[in-house]
């Protein structure tokens, strides 16, 4: 906000910041709405959601081969068995990074994304140039957001649709061979879910 | 559970970091909760505001460039809450017209 030590901001009735004021303090004084409530909803939308779901399972995934196998094979029935529901999750496929093949997902039609896996999708997911480009050039997209691949590694996008939603299990990083779940977890960041960036390293 | 996706899965969706919102100044963080407190006590759902945001985003959108001030989502999302309260009653224009007025000529410091 440039305009805050402007001396005009003090007498200016349209600023943004006297016109909220203005209108949460006269619908207080009605009863419509309660401060401490304001508090608490947007304390609970500025952190409730994110992609610590599917952190957790691409943390535990590296950890337990046999359940990286299951979560690969029949995803669905591994988020039942987790009781992992809500959000728009109908069909989920789960990709696996390996050396030699990198998974990214898009969804060119709209924004269609794993809610319940990674909270809700960053602004650039949803914008029509990340859309059309990463279809056509994925190479230089991933290069663009900081994810450089060797020449030789095979880039395969998943198109995303309202009956499948894609999930990627990106490469467990170098060195983190002795950390437990918790501490993975939190290398699993959103980005590396979606396939534009690598798990941090510990 | 005063649930946000109808809002995050339309071009009016809120900005976001890594799935959490993104206020870049207190009084944003105010708009943004008492939308959401009207809407959790039922005056009116996030697809009725939803309606009043996209129509105050193309307004912003079909501007000039030159009467264009920066793209700032929050002040759509004011625009957008004025709206909905006077349309439904909630809120009395020229009520809030003179308490902003009365806010502004407040010596510094008094304001929140």
């Amino acid at each position: 906000m440039t305009e805050k030590h402007d001396h005009t901001h003090e007498t200016n009735a349209g600023s943004s910041e006297i016109r909220t004021a203005a209108l949460e303090d006269l619908l207080v004084e009605k009863g419509l709405v309660d401060r401490s409530r304001i508090d608490s909803l947007v304390e609970r939308f500025e952190h409730d959601l994110g992609p610590m779901i599917g952190a957790r399972l691409v943390a535990k995934a590296w950890l337990e081969s046999d359940f990286q196998s299951r979560l690969v094979s029949d995803a669905d029935e591994v988020l039942r068995q987790e009781n992992i529901r809500g959000g728009e999750i109908e069909h989920v496929e789960v990709k696996v990074n390996e050396p030699g093949i990198h998974n990214v997902v898009v969804c060119t039609l709209c924004s269609c994304y794993p809610w319940a896996l990674l909270g809700l999708p960053p602004a650039w997911y949803k914008s029509p140039e990340y859309r059309a480009r990463v279809v056509r050039e994925p190479r230089k997209v991933l290069e663009e957001m900081g994810l450089s691949l060797e020449p030789d590694t095979e880039i395969r996008v998943w198109d995303s649709s309202s009956e499948t939603r894609f999930l990627v299990l990106p490469e467990q990083p170098a060195g983190s061979e002795d950390l437990g779940m918790e501490d993975l977890a939190a290398l699993v960041t959103r980005d590396s879910m979606i396939g534009v960036a690598k798990a941090l390293s510990p | 559970m005063t649930d946000l996706e109808v809002l995050d899965s339309s071009p009016a969706a809120p900005p976001r970091d890594n799935g959490e919102l993104i206020f870049e100044a207190p009084w944003q963080s105010r708009a943004f909760g008492v939308a959401a407190d009207l809407v959790a006590s039922g005056h009116f759902t996030w697809n009725d505001f939803r309606e009043h945001l996209i129509e105050a985003i193309n307004e912003w959108e079909t501007l000039e460039t030159s009467e264009q001030q920066s793209w700032d989502y929050y002040s759509c999302w004011l625009t957008a809450l004025e709206q909905i309260l006077t349309t439904r009653a909630l809120l009395d224009g020229e009520e809030f017209e003179t308490r902003a007025t009365h806010y502004a000529s407040r010596p510094h410091g008094h304001d929140h």
